[in-house]
């Protein structure tokens, strides 16, 4: 490989660093809960959440696992989960 | 009829000259915020462009921070761009220009030299422009209204070479440059054009295929972005040697290359500045010539690239070279007589004296000169060498 000068690249090389990998504790949804008012999504420094037919769905890819979404609930629908060994 | 494209030829003030330069080369993007010594140039262009003269979007910007900024825009989008500016204003584009140099985008510059507060002062000294020395930017420090034109000619084509793609400053001492009248050639706008050529970069701003600029790199990588933009800057000294020969092919004037000596060849003392000085450093090195001295004179043109080679062969034969720097850095000395000494380390070269003089606008005169060439000579011929540099005229009883 070789550079680019400048440091310019193809757009969107980000998708490439699977950021979830970072995470030890990831957001899950009570979707009793939750209405879907977005709040979370508008939040995720990551963009990993979407509202789907009304209900916020994590992206486990990419999330880092940083508990912003729990913080801004302001239905306390969101807790963090410990992952792996912790 | 000359043989070369002259418009015309008249006495104006520099900042006009050059204005009208910029105005024939007519760049997509002019990027400006007003700051003294240097406003006269962008008021000039503001006009062009409201008369229809030109056809360059000029804007307005909230600072300088932001103008340059501009210009990383327009240069990443593939169009032609220019801006100007002088002391603090320079200053708060450097953030802008280290990234514009990282990023190889090509901005041309004029730097009007200011001295940088505090205290305020709006005279000229290099300390603006030195001190953004190490971003990568090309700086050509010019001599004379008429340098002023011909170099903002030739830089374009310079900073636009696909193996260069650096931002690139000329720098014109202020109200010694910028608000003196001389009398100007004046270039046709076609052969200007020409002569600049087309700014076509690898990489262009477009929506329809998405690019990353200012991507994070880290280690792996990082110190080869550096080295990549240090031999841009390298390769750099040819091209302007270049321009300046094909400029004397096409146009008649040559100002220099990287360097311009004058009565070098047999020198016994040579003496090493840039900028306005020069002119004033020529008269007094033919009064020494008159009186049998053999002293000479080495014009920095180029000081980034800078022209270590060129440096080193002309110095080697002299007995004493004296540094008369317009810059410095705080306990480490005139900034050019830093660089000229690093040069000439295990070279054999001549005994080095380095002057801080013409701070903040103080007058330098041919006599003044004459007076710092006799000093180092007394110097040396004593054996009392200072290990620094030494400012020129300081006056101890106001310390």
């Amino acid at each position: 490989m070789k550079l680019n000068i400048g440091g310019i690249t193809e757009a969107g090389q980000s998708k490439k660093n699977l950021t979830g990998s970072w995470r030890y504790q990831i957001p899950v949804i009570d979707q009793d809960k939750c209405n879907g008012c977005g709040i979370c999504e508008l939040f995720c420094p990551d963009s990993c959440i979407d509202i789907n037919n009304g209900r916020a769905v994590i992206d486990d890819t990419y999330c880092k696992g940083c508990g912003i979404c729990v913080k801004e609930c302001s239905r306390d629908a969101i807790v963090m989960q410990p992952e792996g060994d912790g | 009829m000359s043989k070369y494209p002259v418009k015309n030829r008249e006495i104006m003030q520099g900042s006009i000259a050059v204005a009208e330069t910029i105005g024939a080369l007519e760049p997509g993007v002019i990027g400006v915020y007003p700051i003294t010594p240097q406003t006269h140039i962008v008021e000039h262009l503001a006009r062009l462009v409201a008369n229809g003269a030109i056809n360059s979007r000029y804007i307005n910007a909230d600072s300088e921070f932001s103008a340059a900024s501009i210009l990383y825009g327009a240069a990443s989008a593939g169009v032609r761009s220019y801006s100007a500016s002088s002391s603090q204003g320079l200053l708060l584009m450097t953030e802008v220009i280290f990234n514009m140099a990282g990023t190889r985008l090509p901005g041309v510059f004029s730097a009007v030299n200011r001295s940088l507060s505090p205290p305020i002062n709006i005279q000229v000294d290099h300390q603006d422009t030195m001190t953004l020395r190490d971003s990568g930017l090309i700086q050509i420090y010019v001599e004379n209204i008429q340098e002023a034109v011909d170099t903002h000619v030739q830089i374009y084509r310079i900073a636009e070479d696909r193996e260069v793609l650096l931002p690139a400053m000329v720098c014109m001492d202020g109200w010694i440059i910028s608000h003196a009248y001389e009398p100007v050639t004046l270039w046709q706008e076609d052969a200007v054009k020409e002569f600049a050529g087309s700014y076509d970069p690898p990489f262009k701003v477009d929506p329809r295929k998405p690019l990353t600029y200012g991507a994070l790199t880290d280690d792996d990588k990082i110190t080869e972005f550096k080295y990549m933009v240090d031999s841009a800057l390298c390769r750099t000294e040819n091209k302007i040697v270049q321009a300046a020969e094909l400029f004397r092919e096409e146009f008649g004037n040559f100002h220099g290359d990287v360097v311009e000596k004058y009565y070098t060849d047999d020198a016994k003392i040579i003496i090493v500045a840039m900028g306005s000085v020069v002119g004033t450093i020529k008269e007094a090195v033919d009064r020494m010539r008159a009186g049998g001295k053999k002293v000479g004179l080495l014009k920095i043109r180029s000081f980034r690239p800078f022209p270590a080679a060129a440096v080193r062969e002309l110095l080697s034969g002299a007995e004493m070279a004296i540094v008369v720097d317009r810059s410095f850095s705080a306990s480490a000395g005139g900034i050019l007589g830093s660089e000229i000494k690093a040069n000439l380390y295990h070279q054999n070269g001549p005994v080095l004296f380095n002057y801080i003089a013409g701070i903040g606008g103080r007058e330098l005169y041919p006599h003044s000169i004459m007076e710092i060439v006799q000093e180092s000579e007394t110097a040396f011929s004593k054996d009392c060498v200072p290990d620094g540099a030494v400012f020129f005229n300081l006056n101890e009883e106001l310390l």
